[in-house]
């Protein structure tokens, strides 16, 4: 999986910087080398709204949004809306074409029987894509995530044969993960600056290929940077973001590696957060399916003891699968069991 | 006069050279006749060639009219067949690419002796009147002969010499074509020396001479 | 029986090995150049395409702007932002020691994948960084990067797969600082659909233009008219080299014809036989194919630089001088070897079917020609000549054009036995001695054996003097075409219109005349084409290639009543003086002209300056020839005052000298072909008079017995030899000139759509004439100097031996 080449082949194997979440697990390199860039320390103070910006001497960066949505007569929608940032090099120029830094967004849109993905690439300094902080606005090429503040945007994306245009409002405060936003990824102590907003209220409209779609619904935003945010063995992860009836949240991942690192964070539904260490939370795949060529499992057995959690999480669209320079696993999931629910599934390292 | 000494001749075969004329001698005087008879390989015909300027001798003297032809050089020999000799073979004597009345005149006019009554006279001594403008292959094996006879004799030599004349022709026609060419030999008061193994054409020659082992026999 | 049957068969080839030879040289030789030739072109190709992939060129479309000119870096981000996937490219040529380096700068980021190069590096991560910032990094290959190993002025350079040759990828930000274009691209390449909720173009972008995918690989289209002369030579060549085929097998068979009776006799079924022969001649063809190819390999990689260097002076189409086998090229070379085995082949295989079983077995290949089948001959030639002058006046399709190519040859060469024939037999008959009358007599008779190598040469010349024609032609021709089209002494390119503005008034009082270019894309006769406005100036008048005109010609133009077009446009569309064409904006417009343009693809229209800016009031106003007479200060002074770079200033005399350097590098190709193809045609004659040189012994031999030396003999073959190829050169003449005219009147005006005037150059067949006889003589000089030696008693057989 470390080896894993991608099918973007400038230069021989890659522009291997692109940061995705994907990457993050181990692809192209990035868990070898971060000479000169910054690394994250316990104890940071963050500041709002400069940290909703980018962290230019960090390697990798992302705004990552994923709702759960629901039509008029109630089909479930999922959509994801993700800005990676990379830098090429610890210093630099950053403007122009010889910018460091480099931008990649990825777009999906699930429905229960559909699945659509869009990916676009360009550099910093040109004008193509980027973030700014006040008003904030994230955007690459005709996508953007931008509002008054992070906590009121709207949200846009699309690809050659689906688009959506919706509305976001937090009622709800940003949370930190981890140990107040120092978030550990493996037991050596590889670590990211991670905070969320999972308190979104969305509205808006789904443009499918039989017609536009009013739709309501839930988003949850992750705000992460960092610059070698993984351990060489990992290969691979299981990241869950739920939100359950009684208006709890739960953040919970797997890292698969030599020995799997597991963490979790519950936030109570007025975003008080309850950190969980390594081995707390378990995530065991109970049924798998064939995705694009890979054996995925799209059905879990997630249990959190500390808070009561035994349930079964399954994928409302098993062919959700982001089938772009790096593939990988991104949809919306039905939660049954203990706690009953919705929430987003991403799955890296399969196939 | 032909007069032939002590003449040698070996050729290169598998094992080294073969022996084939070991030390001939012969004599034919002016407008004599003369048979060479001899078993195949005897060496008649290398005789033959060698007293015709086709071959060069290894040693010994063939004189004719007074002078010696083994001494001449290719150019000398070629000279020799043009002007002095007339040469009939069995067979493929003929310039396919040239018609009867050209082929009769061809040794003649090259050796600038052309004369026309005599060239004349010949064809219709030799009874190729009607056939001058063929070629020789539209001919048959009697009447090729004949042409080969009126051209060697139209060059009027004073040597005429003939390997097997008859030797692919049938008895009658054979005995027509020796007859005629006897007849015409005399005629041009020129020695004829012919190569056979045939008893009864060497019958009709006033000399015979048989070849044994590359010498005169007896 | 099969097993008996090829041991019989076969075994004529063991007793006749040089018989084999001659078979597999003329077999070999022939596919060496066809294949070679087959070889140049599929690897041109092949350097186009990839070109043309890598550019984004065909299948992906393009956006260009309206007026020609640069873009501006901002719209790419405009459009970018707008939901359109395009991604932008820069283009241009630095200095380099090796020459001009094509750079072409692209965006990695929004470049799909699949048009990315492949480098060979082992640590990509270096190289992004390397390729991405400053100095930068250029990926070329391999073979660029040799030529450029001492290029000390450009950025690092690191090898990468599917790169043409002399072309360097930088990044586009990179490539902007090299070609000294900061903030500027040329095209914007569209790598996708948009977005479902972009807006159209024309809104985002009003001032480009989609240009459509497959609209034009112009350098495929340009050069084709080289690869088609390339072409056409390749098969003359394989023809020539299939006459020696012909004989070789022709020969084989007839000595068989004994075998092929007794093994009938024997009981073999025809068609068992058929099949031995068929298999034998299959094994044979795919041998000698073999060689062939790996001949036609070597033939290919040593003209290949040259042909490389033609094509990339001449139309800047990069082609990688080193060649690379394809498993296609093996195929095709043992393929065709096969193809013309069998076309030789046939009427022999056909003569074997049909063989009575009571024939006599004489060989009679090599009897006096029969009046029956030179009569056939001269009815098929007759046939053939006939069907070829009539579609020479009805004329009409490319097809057409080489069958009546096809026809003329093959006419020609049927022909040529009869007229030496008829042309000995009259010498003959003038003959005065009786050794010249069987000079001429014996001559005549040997025309059957050697008909095929004579119209092998006769194909040879003819191809010579033709293809030779043309091309000096088209050089007479294009050099006098480009003093006409090149009347200004200098070209200027304004980077702005402000500038040009600024330059004009500059140039006002120091140029003697500022004559504007100026053009626009536009649907000429439904097709994409151009529109030029021209000036009224003396310049035009003077020197313009007109070929056909109304009078008052340049007055109705500058006036605006009336417009010139191109000779292809005329051609294709029928439109000389007096007809009209539909323009943008001025429906049936009267066409009082048409001038010459040669190489180009496109049909042009030219218009009056005034009216052109009616039509086309966006086009730019950026490009003007300068009249002066002091081109070199004037262009010193340009590029001083107003920091033109030297791209942006071109004097005539650079352009002549590079387009004339092109076409000498053109003629080498070109006379190594001819060389080649003589030298097939040599090898012809050659092994057919060796062939001959035994079956000859008995009509030589009565003529030596009858006093002639050896030498004289042999001296006489050596002018036979000689005048046959005199009297076939003679022939060939006018059927070169003929073939000539059909390639510059019929093949050129259907594939390319100009005519080029003939041009005769007598000099040149002299010189065709002397290596003729050269090429003939040499051939002749080994079976005479055989002939010399022959010991006497070696021809003293032919009278004992039956035979």
């Amino acid at each position: 999986m470390n080896a894993r080449t991608t099918r973007r082949a400038l230069l021989g194997t890659t522009l291997s910087a692109f940061a995705t979440r994907a990457m993050a697990q181990g692809f192209a390199g990035l868990g070898t080398a971060s000479d000169g860039f910054a690394r994250p320390t316990p104890g940071k103070t963050f500041r709002f709204p400069e940290d909703h910006g980018p962290h230019p001497d960090y390697r990798i960066e992302w705004w990552y949004i994923t709702a759960n949505l629901e039509g008029p007569v109630g089909t479930p929608y999922g959509v994801q809306w993700t800005l990676f940032r990379s830098a090429l090099a610890p210093s630099g120029g950053d403007g122009g074409w010889d910018s460091r830094q480099a931008w990649m967004g990825h777009a999906g849109l699930t429905t229960p029987d559909a699945h659509f993905a869009a990916e676009r690439l360009g550099r910093g300094g040109t004008g193509q894509a980027g973030v700014s902080v006040e008003p904030f606005e994230a955007f690459i090429d005709d996508w953007s995530l931008a509002g008054p503040t992070l906590g009121e945007v709207t949200m846009r994306a699309a690809g050659a044969d689906f688009a959506y245009d919706l509305q976001l409002d937090a009622d709800g405060p940003f949370v930190f993960q981890g140990d107040d936003g120092y978030s550990v990824k493996s037991a050596a102590g590889q670590a990211s600056y991670y905070y969320s907003q999972p308190f979104y209220r969305v509205s808006g409209r789904l443009m499918l290929p039989g017609g536009e779609v009013e739709v309501t619904g839930r988003a949850w935003l992750d705000r992460e940077w960092s610059s070698q945010p993984l351990s060489e063995d990992q290969s691979g992860w299981d990241w869950f973001s739920l939100h359950f009836d009684s208006g709890d949240k739960m953040m919970g991942f797997r890292l698969r590696g030599a020995e799997d690192f597991t963490a979790a964070t519950w936030i109570t539904a007025d975003g008080q957060t309850m950190p969980f260490p390594d081995g707390a939370f378990a995530a065991e795949p109970l049924e798998t399916s064939d995705v694009a060529g890979r054996e995925v499992p799209t059905r879990w057995a997630v249990r959190l003891p500390g808070r009561g959690v035994d349930i079964t999480v399954a994928a409302i669209n098993p062919d959700a699968f982001m089938d772009l320079g790096f593939g990988y696993w991104e949809g919306p999931v039905t939660v049954t069991g203990s706690h009953g629910g919705i929430g987003y599934l991403e799955m890296t390292g399969y196939g | 006069m032909l007069i032939v000494k002590d003449l040698h001749k070996s050729f290169d075969g598998a094992d080294g050279p073969v022996a084939v004329l070991r030390g001939v001698d012969l004599r034919l005087e002016a407008g004599q006749t003369m048979a060479l008879t001899g078993d195949s390989g005897s060496g008649k015909s290398t005789l033959l060639h060698l007293i015709g300027g086709l071959d060069h001798a290894d040693s010994g003297t063939i004189t004719l009219d007074g002078s010696d032809i083994t001494a001449l050089d290719d150019a000398g020999r070629a000279a020799l067949r043009r002007d002095r000799i007339g040469v009939v073979f069995q067979q493929f004597n003929l310039i396919p690419s040239l018609d009867v009345a050209a082929n009769i005149a061809f040794q003649a006019r090259l050796a600038g002796k052309h004369d026309r009554d005599w060239t004349d006279r010949l064809a219709t001594r030799l009874g190729l009147t009607d056939h001058l403008k063929k070629y020789p292959e539209q001919l048959s094996g009697g009447q090729q002969q004949r042409v080969a006879i009126g051209r060697t004799l139209a060059a009027k030599p004073s040597l005429v010499l003939a390997d097997e004349p008859t030797g692919n022709l049938d008895e009658d026609s054979g005995a027509r074509v020796l007859e005629l060419m006897l007849a015409l030999v005399e005629e041009t008061g020129a020695s004829l020396l012919t190569v056979t193994h045939s008893q009864s054409l060497a019958g009709h020659m006033q000399r015979q001479l048989h070849l044994r082992h590359g010498r005169i026999d007896g | 029986m099969i097993r008996a049957g090829l041991t019989a068969l076969l075994s004529h080839w063991v007793r006749r090995p040089f018989q084999l030879v001659t078979l597999m040289l003329g077999l070999a030789t022939a596919t060496a150049l066809w294949s070679g030739v087959q070889a140049i072109n599929a690897e041109a190709r092949a350097s186009y395409d990839q070109a043309a992939r890598t550019l984004a060129g065909p299948d992906r479309d393009t956006l260009v702007a309206r007026d020609g000119g640069a873009i501006d870096q901002a719209l790419f981000v405009t459009l970018r932002r707008a939901g359109w996937q395009v991604s932008p490219l820069i283009e241009g040529r630095v200095p380099s020691p090796a020459g001009p380096l094509r750079v072409i700068g692209i965006d990695g980021f929004t470049l799909p994948s699949g048009d990315l190069p492949v480098t060979d590096a082992s640590e990509p991560g270096d190289v992004n960084m390397a390729f991405l910032t400053p100095p930068g990094l250029l990926l070329v290959a391999p073979g660029t990067q040799e030529r450029l190993s001492n290029a000390d002025d450009l950025p690092q350079r690191q090898t990468a797969e599917g790169i043409p040759p002399g072309v360097a990828y930088a990044d586009i930000g990179i490539a902007q600082t090299l070609l000294g274009r900061e903030g500027q691209i040329d095209r914007l390449v569209v790598t996708g659909p948009p977005s479902l909720t972009a807006p159209p173009l024309d809104e985002v972008a009003p001032a480009l233009a989609r240009r459509s995918a497959g609209g034009g690989n112009d350098i495929a289209r340009l050069t084709d008219s080289f690869h088609l002369n390339l072409t056409a030579f390749g098969l003359l060549s394989f023809a020539v080299g299939l006459f020696i085929v012909r004989g070789a097998i022709g020969l084989a068979f007839e000595q068989r014809r004994g075998v092929f009776r007794t093994l009938r006799a024997l009981g073999m079924p025809a068609r068992t036989l058929l099949a031995l022969l068929t298999a034998e001649l299959l094994v044979l063809a795919l041998v000698a194919g073999l060689i062939g190819v790996a001949l036609g390999y070597l033939v290919a990689s040593l003209l290949l630089p040259d042909v490389a260097a033609t094509l990339r002076g001449l139309y800047g189409a990069s082609v990688d001088g080193t060649l690379s086998l394809r498993p296609v090229w093996w195929l095709s070379g043992l393929a065709i070897a096969t193809l013309g085995t069998a076309v030789a082949a046939a009427g022999s295989l056909w003569k074997v079917a049909h063989l009575p079983l009571l024939a006599p077995a004489q060989p009679r290949a090599w009897a006096r020609a029969s009046d029956r089948a030179m009569r056939l001959q001269a009815v098929a030639a007759v046939v053939l000549l006939a069907l070829a002058a009539l579609l020479g006046v009805t004329g009409g399709g490319l097809v057409v054009g080489f069958t009546l190519l096809g026809a003329l040859l093959v006419g020609a060469a049927l022909v040529l036995p009869i007229i030496l024939h008829s042309v000995l037999g009259f010498f003959g008959r003038g003959a005065a001695g009786p050794l010249s009358e069987w000079f001429w007599a014996d001559t005549r008779q040997q025309l059957p054996g050697l008909s095929l190598a004579l119209m092998a040469l006769l194909l040879a010349l003819a191809a010579n003097i033709g293809v030779g024609t043309m091309v000096s032609s088209f050089r007479t021709t294009f050099t006098g075409w480009l003093d006409q089209r090149l009347a200004s002494e200098l070209y200027l390119t304004a980077e702005s219109e402000a500038q040009a503005e600024d330059l004009r008034a500059w140039l006002a009082t120091r140029a003697d005349a500022v004559l504007p270019i100026r053009s626009s894309e536009a649907q000429l006769a439904g097709a994409p084409g151009e529109v030029f406005g021209v000036a009224d100036h003396a310049t035009y008048r003077d020197n313009w290639p007109l070929i056909e005109a109304d009078a008052a010609v340049w007055d109705r133009v500058a006036a605006g009543e009336a417009v010139l077009v191109n000779e292809q446009l005329a051609r294709r569309e029928g439109l000389w003086p007096g007809a009209t064409l539909d323009l943008p904006g001025w429906p049936d417009a009267p066409v009082a002209g048409v001038y010459s343009d040669y190489g180009n693809p496109l049909g042009q229209a030219m218009v009056g300056l005034d009216r052109f800016d009616a039509l086309f009031p966006e086009a730019p106003r950026l490009r003007f020839g300068l009249r002066t007479d002091r081109p070199e200060a004037l262009r010193t002074a340009l590029i001083d005052e107003f920091g033109l770079s030297g791209g942006n200033v071109t004097d005539q005399a650079s352009i002549k000298q590079f387009s004339l350097d092109v076409f000498e590098r053109t003629f080498t190709v070109t006379a190594a072909l001819n060389v080649l193809t003589l030298s097939v045609a040599a090898l012809a004659i050659l092994t057919s008079l060796l062939t001959l040189a035994t079956m000859r012994q008995p009509q030589l031999a009565p003529v030596w017995a009858l006093g002639l030396t050896r030498r004289r003999l042999a001296r006489l073959e050596l002018w036979r030899a000689l005048l046959l190829a005199a009297l076939t050169f003679v022939v060939a003449v006018p059927v070169g000139l003929v073939l000539a005219w059909v390639l510059l009147s019929v093949i050129n005006v259907e594939a390319f759509g100009w005519r080029l005037p003939m041009e005769l150059f007598p000099r040149d067949w002299v010189w065709l004439g002397v290596l003729s006889l050269l090429a003939a003589g040499l051939a002749s000089l080994l079976p005479a100097i055989k002939l010399a030696r022959t010991p006497p008693n070696e021809l003293l057989k032919v009278f004992a031996h039956e035979r």
